[in-house]
């Protein structure tokens, strides 16, 4: 018997994984979630069958997502991360001691109760004293906040689906007005790759640039989701990530990592000719 | 309501076998089930195409129904409480010039509220009726036209008793009621017929703790935008009447302008909508209403914004409430409604249904999903935030504008006119239609003074960007005015 999950990258393009067993699969109020047992990427978690996060993999995108910005300013005490159920980004930030908060807006708790349950590798934070969980549609959460925050972390899923209000206009402006005077938001930026999010990422940059006076893009390998060349947004009200990068203090903390470096954080910011055209042309 | 009958929907059952029949097609329309119009085919859909068919024996006839169009309006009839039930594909404009041309011929006096949709006094200039209105109450605060109070009425029907009917907004686009039972049982004692303008209210039929519906208070007749809440085709209606009316005199009446090519498509819908509504209309309206009240709450938590509700009750001009209408009055944020509607299209990618000087109103219906409510709620907090102004000074404050009419509706439309500047125009009697679209109340209608008040009104309307229609020009810059009668 031969079992694999595929899934499809376009409508003309595949990526499968041969799957030992299923572990999870259920219907929640907002998606369906399924985890699986592979040989090749570890435990899988798929929402309405899209890749979400691997076990082999995972460290990559959670080391980006949370390190560039927390070396931009190692002295952050209160992150908002919106999304993020696998817990992964709650993680790696809680290796950080001059964190003091973290508020968690995931909107489905059955994401949360499953990781826990089947991915303790990046659900082992969750249960930490300094994070606090909030079950509720992220844009009405951040709606609510003013100057509270020094980093905003959006990690969601697909600008289709539940997560499709992440990468509006407004959520963006809510997050400016969230954040402190020195506030960064990192997000997640899917890929410039294949045509079909192109575009939607072609805007969501722009609405981030019409936000935040500095919105960079930056990105990473992540083998396993579409094309394997991954982008994050990293947007702020003050700091630049490349000129502020305080290498030095970050290296002081001797953090380790597996695929962040202070060398590779200037480097993930030169991006490939074709993604920077893209995001150049009018939206 | 007969659950049992509602189950069942005639026009939708005719056309699944029709289409199953696979009947040779030699008659109209000639792109033969989408064969001869391959673009469109594959943009609509084959199904579509299939059964955009023409009156055929099986398949009944819209201007003379005998078979399945008759059990569906039969059953239509039952699902609304009412004798009997038409259905109309020339919009709820058809079924509200139907109402009034079915009780009124020229020189008869209709009593109305202005704040009538351009339908109700088009049907005076077709037919020649005369109106005789009754000022809505305004709300001074929120500029808005309200319902009509029963002394109002009272007294515009004592005044004028050989007046033929009464026409009623039910609810008015902001989604006000005026006392519509006591209007019925008044104007009845006094021979005089009650038509309503459900064009907004679709719902009060089917879901719970709403509004009184007209068949419901006993009115003759109702004109119901299936299509705006209901689920229906745009451009898809139901004509309703009670028990004081022949509807085969109706059916007359409406044959002289509806079409002879009634489209199978809106016929469907509104077959289909109406079984929908019957047998799930409550669960709908409850979401809907649940969705409005979050939205109402969560906006006026915002600040400065105030999204009315039931709270404006006042038995008077607002006898009752539509909770399912999400009305937002913008003025405390500096803002004219007008201005926060294209900001949300522009800026945010989100539609709403119109803004005026004051207020715009969003359609929430059961189609929404949370998410979508959030990000109106979100969008309107940034608005706020980037565009909103402290300074209300040079803002409009008043929305009614009391007509004095000159001329019957029909005699100014039809009289010699001359092409003046709208602001030269002050004084002389307006020969043709100004408003802002939508919501379609005419600002100016046929036979009216036109004043300097509607002259600045008209004006600000146009620099805050609303979209003015009804006049020739389709500039409007220039105003029809009347030379001689």
């Amino acid at each position: 018997m031969e079992l694999w999950y595929t899934e499809n990258h376009t409508e003309e393009a595949r990526f499968s994984i041969k799957i030992d067993k299923q572990l999870v699969s259920l219907q929640s109020d907002f998606q369906r979630i399924d985890i699986f047992e592979s040989g090749e990427f570890g435990r899988i978690l798929t929402l309405d069958g899209y890749l979400m996060v691997t076990e082999k993999d995972e460290f990559i995108y959670h080391d980006m997502i949370t390190h560039v910005p927390m070396a931009v300013n190692p002295s952050i005490r209160k992150v908002l991360v919106i999304g993020a159920g696998d817990g992964g980004t709650v993680r790696e930030l809680l290796r950080y001691p001059a964190i003091e908060h973290i508020d968690m807006v995931e909107i489905d708790e059955e994401v949360v109760r499953v990781c826990k349950e089947f991915l303790p590798r990046t659900a082992c934070g969750l249960t930490d004293p300094k994070v606090h969980l909030y079950f509720e549609d992220g844009l009405r959460y951040v709606r609510g906040k003013e100057g509270e925050y020094d980093l905003i972390i959006v990690d969601s899923t697909d600008p289709f689906g539940p997560g499709e209000g992440l990468f509006t206009k407004e959520f963006y402006g809510n997050c400016y007005r969230a954040l402190k005077e020195d506030g960064i938001l990192v997000n997640q930026h899917e890929s410039m790759y294949y045509s079909s999010y192109a575009a939607s990422m072609r805007r969501a940059h722009k609405r981030i640039q019409d936000t935040f006076p500095i919105a960079k893009v930056y990105q990473a390998h992540i083998p396993t989701y579409p094309s394997g060349h991954w982008l994050f947004g990293f947007a702020s009200k003050k700091y630049d990530p490349i000129k502020d990068l305080k290498a030095e203090d970050w290296n002081k903390l001797g953090l380790k990592t597996r695929y962040y470096n202070t060398e590779l954080h200037l480097g993930s910011f030169a991006i490939p000719n074709y993604v920077k055209e893209q995001l150049e042309e009018e939206v | 309501m007969n659950l049992l009958l509602q189950q069942k929907a005639p026009i939708f059952e005719a056309l699944k076998r029709h289409k199953g029949n696979r009947v040779v097609p030699f008659d109209v329309p000639g792109h033969k089930g989408g064969r001869g119009n391959k673009e469109l085919t594959e943009f609509l859909g084959e199904n579509c195409m299939k059964v955009d068919v023409n009156s055929m024996k099986p398949l009944d006839n819209l201007c003379h129904p005998t078979s399945v169009i008759r059990e569906a309006e039969q059953i239509a009839a039952d699902a609304f409480g009412a004798e009997a039930a038409f259905f109309i594909v020339n919009g709820t404009t058809a079924a509200v010039q139907g109402m009034i041309m079915s009780v009124c011929k020229t020189g008869d006096k209709v009593i109305m509220p202005r704040n009538v949709h351009r339908s109700a006094i088009n049907a005076l200039v077709v037919c020649g009726a005369v109106p005789v209105y009754v000022n809505p109450g305004v709300n001074k605060e929120l500029g808005i036209p309200l319902g009509m109070s029963l002394e109002e009425v009272k007294k515009a029907i004592l005044e004028n008793p050989e007046a033929k009917a009464i026409l009623v907004n039910n609810p008015t686009y902001y989604g006000i009621c005026s006392d519509l039972r006591g209007i019925v049982s008044f104007a009845h004692e006094h021979n005089v017929k009650v038509l309503v303008d459900e064009a907004h209210g679709t719902h009060f039929y089917f879901g719970e703790n709403m509004p009184v519906s007209a068949m419901a208070a006993g009115a003759d007749m109702a004109a119901v935008s299936m299509h705006k809440t209901g689920g229906s085709l745009t451009q898809s209606s139901f004509l309703l009447c009670g028990e004081g009316i022949n509807p085969q005199h109706v059916r007359q009446v409406l044959n002289l302008t509806q079409t002879t090519s009634g489209s199978y498509l809106l016929l469907v819908s509104l077959d289909v909508a109406r079984k929908n509504l019957s047998l799930n209309g409550k669960e709908i309206f409850a979401k809907t209403v649940e969705y409005a009240e979050y939205a109402r709450q969560e906006i006026n938590k915002l600040g400065g914004y105030y999204a009315f509700g039931n709270e404006l009750i006042d038995y008077d001009c607002i006898f009752d409430f539509d909770p399912t209408k999400l009305s937002v009055h913008t003025r405390n944020v500096g803002l004219a409604g007008i201005e926060v509607y294209d900001l949300l299209r522009d800026e945010y990618g989100i539609q709403i249904e119109f803004g005026d000087i004051s207020n715009f109103l969003a359609i929430i219906s059961a189609g929404d999903r949370a998410m979508e409510i959030e990000r109106l709620i979100a969008s309107l907090s940034e608005i706020k935030r980037l565009y909103g102004k402290n300074d209300k000074s040079g803002m409009f404050d008043h929305e009614y504008i009391n007509p004095e009419v000159v001329i019957a509706p029909q005699q100014a439309f039809y009289s010699d006119k001359k092409s003046l500047l709208i602001k030269k125009s002050v004084g002389q009697i307006c020969g043709e239609f100004v408003m802002c679209y939508p919501p379609g109340i005419p600002i100016l209608a046929p036979g009216e003074r036109i004043t300097e008040d509607i002259v600045n009104y008209i004006l600000y309307a146009k620099e805050k960007g609303c979209l003015l229609t009804g006049t020739e020009d389709m500039a409007v810059n220039n105003i029809n005015i009347v030379e001689r009668v």
